[in-house]
């Protein structure tokens, strides 16, 4: 196919998408020459600016769900540039979706929409995908609305392991979208026996060349659990243990850095042989290395954390957003979106559907863990505001930023 | 009053007239101060008093002062080593600037404007991406490392990355430019026959760069330095890329408590006192250097 005939195709399909405005549908139905098509570019980037100022997700529709996920977290066809799952969730329901890519961080997206969720105005979106903690700061501070088994009958699906965290117990206001594990990732050639826990992980030889995760709840929670300590109901004091264990092993030389997700860029130069890190970024980074990368949940047991659907309290389409919900808990969709993005599949039945995709996939440890594998995975407790600070600063400072 | 000002508009009608243009051309300037700089300045001043209201990212005013005594007393470490460190980067540029802009301003003739382009071109890439790169070229796997694991210069033990090394070459190397450039600026104003006066007057080659090309070139220097001392004190990109958690400088403390532990109060008081700690400093060296020209 030739760029001019992609163009037209795109520009067709583009015409007939009814998800656009139709100011933009009518700029794109007009003749394509450079001349309108640089007009276009102006009066659409006109009208963006426009819709922007309605708020994050563009202005409330009562036939439109406006959802905030973070990037590459949904099935996506990079050829016709479209999200199938979401394209048959529209054709099935009438309800048109606008899917933004727009968390990028927890904190970052918060102190974007946290005024208006304080006055109880639209934010812009009517679901939001966010952390465990964070969740459990959005259902603190009922920014998060609840929903019933009978709007999302599907929410009866989730993984026994995810269904009662302590800051929702019953899933009444968050519903897992993904889920990460956080455990031991080691490069096979420099470590071929693997690592299981942190006498291995510590190891002489290893001293400089190990890495621990920023995100707080993953590093303290591993540390934690190293120490026998249930991590969904730790106290202050067993918390401060665990900083006391993080600092000496920083202060040693022992941990080289503390890391954000580019630790992965270390295990590939060399700079980290060993990490606590995630298990989605290692399935990937083993495919991408010729399988140089391990994961092991540790002996001692490793965190599980979730990123949440939310309907947030402003939303005026709760009930869209909840068809939403219960649409991707059917196990069928949530197989397809597990195809893609490799993380932990939150669905119980999503299992046996990715077998008849792809039976590789449906068989990770990664994707769907074992219910052995589930013992193993724990949910870092909820933090009070107090709690947050105070444990957020004692671990800034061990990581030498306070 | 209405007379007053009747006659005191009559009177100095035309002056003002005359006095109000200078102030109209700077009006743009003043406005862009007052909007991104002043405005900031005093809501970040406010910031750093509030206590904490109970949630997380809420403050309220209570005119708390010593929370600048707090926010020193926690992060002295990284506040001294932001210092030590910026000061290093500078003396190390200057030993790398002074000969090359030296060079190029007395004897690269018709390579000059080349070697001047050579100096500027890494710097149309982002600071970011530059940082990254020396991350991999000094990395475990990187060239150097295995050069001089290979000549036993170092030991295999021994890693380039992840130390303070790294940090203040680092700096270095991300403010040669603002060095380089100024240096070379003041060198190239230096009037050859001043050196060859020099030379008449049974000077030596070093009696000459001491008493006529580095007197000359102070005003260079001095803006080199400040150039690369004021923003390497402040930067927290290079600790945060190619330092280990011992080198961290008081940019990344900013940074931490800003983001991580969305502690404003604190951030906006180390940003106070990093600014007024510099500000000191380049007051007290620009005395010292007295360079009239610059100021």
């Amino acid at each position: 196919m030739t760029n001019q005939d992609s163009n037209t195709n795109l520009h067709k399909k583009l015409a007939a998408d009814n998800s656009l405005p139709s100011e933009i549908k009518k700029l794109i139905s007009k003749s394509l020459t450079r001349r309108n098509v640089l007009a276009g570019v102006g009066a659409a980037g006109a009208a963006a600016t426009l819709a922007a100022c309605g708020g994050g997700g563009g202005s409330a529709d009562a036939n439109t769900v406006r959802w905030a996920n973070w990037t590459l977290y949904l099935d996506y066809d990079s050829e016709k540039q479209t999200y199938p799952t979401l394209d048959a969730f529209e054709a099935q329901t009438g309800i048109n979706v606008s899917y933004k890519e727009d968390v990028n961080d927890n904190d970052e997206f918060y102190g974007k929409v946290q005024g208006q969720l304080s006055l109880g105005k639209d934010i812009g979106y009517d679901l939001v995908v966010l952390t465990d903690w964070m969740a459990a700061r959005w259902v603190r501070l009922n920014y998060a609305q609840k929903f019933s088994a009978d709007t999302v009958p599907n929410k009866k699906n989730i993984i026994p392991t995810l269904a009662s965290p302590s800051f929702d117990p019953n899933r009444e206001q968050t519903l897992p979208w993904q889920t990460i594990m956080a455990g031991f990732t080691w490069n096979k050639e420099k470590i071929p026996g693997g690592i299981k826990n942190f006498d291995q992980f510590f190891a002489p030889a290893n001293k400089g060349k190990v890495e621990v995760l920023s995100e707080m709840r993953d590093t303290m929670g591993v540390i934690m659990l190293s120490q026998g300590v249930d991590i969904t109901k730790f106290t202050e004091d067993q918390f401060m243990n665990a900083i006391d264990f993080l600092q000496k092993k920083i202060k040693d030389g022992f941990i080289r850095q503390v890391k954000g997700n580019d630790y992965k860029e270390d295990l590939i130069s060399g700079d980290a042989i060993a990490v606590i890190g995630w298990s989605g970024d290692t399935f990937q980074l083993a495919t991408e290395n010729n399988g140089k990368f391990g994961f092991a949940i540790p002996e001692f047991g490793g965190t599980i954390s979730s990123d949440n659907m939310m309907i947030p309290t402003p939303s005026t389409n709760a009930a869209g957003a909840q068809k939403l919900m219960n649409y991707y808990y059917d196990p069928v969709v949530a197989a397809k979106v597990a195809a893609y993005v490799n993380y932990v599949c939150p669905v119980a039945g999503a299992q046996e559907e990715l077998l008849k995709i792809d039976p590789a996939l449906g068989n990770s440890e990664f994707i769907f863990p074992t219910a052995k594998t589930s013992a193993k995975l724990n949910i870092f407790r909820g933090l009070t505001a107090a709690e947050e600070t105070k444990f957020q600063t004692a671990f800034q400072t061990a990581a030498g930023n306070a | 009053m209405a007379s007053i000002r009747g006659v005191s508009a009559k009177s100095f009608g035309l002056k003002d007239n005359k006095s109000a243009l200078p102030y109209l051309l700077l009006a743009p300037g003043l406005v862009y101060l007052a909007v991104f700089f002043i405005y900031p300045i005093i809501s970040l001043g406010q910031m750093s008093t509030k206590t904490s209201s109970g949630e997380i990212g809420q403050y309220k005013q209570s005119f708390r002062f010593a929370n600048y005594v707090d926010a020193f007393l926690e992060s002295k470490e990284q506040f001294s080593r932001s210092f030590i460190y910026a000061t290093i980067a500078t003396v190390l540029a200057l030993a790398i600037a002074y000969p090359l802009a030296y060079a190029i301003a007395f004897k690269s003739g018709r390579w000059k404007n080349v070697l001047l382009v050579l100096i500027v071109a890494p710097f149309f890439t982002s600071f970011l991406l530059r940082t990254i790169a020396w991350k991999q070229i000094l990395g475990e796997e990187g060239p150097v490392i295995k050069v001089l694991r290979g000549l036993h210069i170092i030991s295999p033990q021994t890693t380039l990355t992840a130390t303070s090394f790294a940090v203040v070459t680092g700096l270095a190397y991300n403010f040669l430019p603002f060095m380089t450039l100024p240096l070379y600026a003041s060198l190239e104003r230096i009037d050859p026959r001043t050196l060859e006066a020099s030379g008449d007057l049974y000077a030596n080659g070093f009696t000459t760069f001491r008493k006529v090309t580095l007197p000359l070139s102070m005003p260079g220097v001095v803006a080199g330095t400040l150039l690369t001392f004021i923003p390497a004190a402040g930067d927290y990109i290079n600790a945060a890329i190619l330092g280990s958690p011992s080198n961290k400088m008081l940019g990344n403390v900013i940074d931490a408590r800003f983001f991580k532990i969305v502690d404003y109060p604190t951030a906006a008081a180390l940003s106070f006192t990093l600014m007024a700690a510099i500000l000191i400093l380049v007051t007290v060296y620009i005395r010292k250097a007295g360079t009239e020209e610059l100021v």
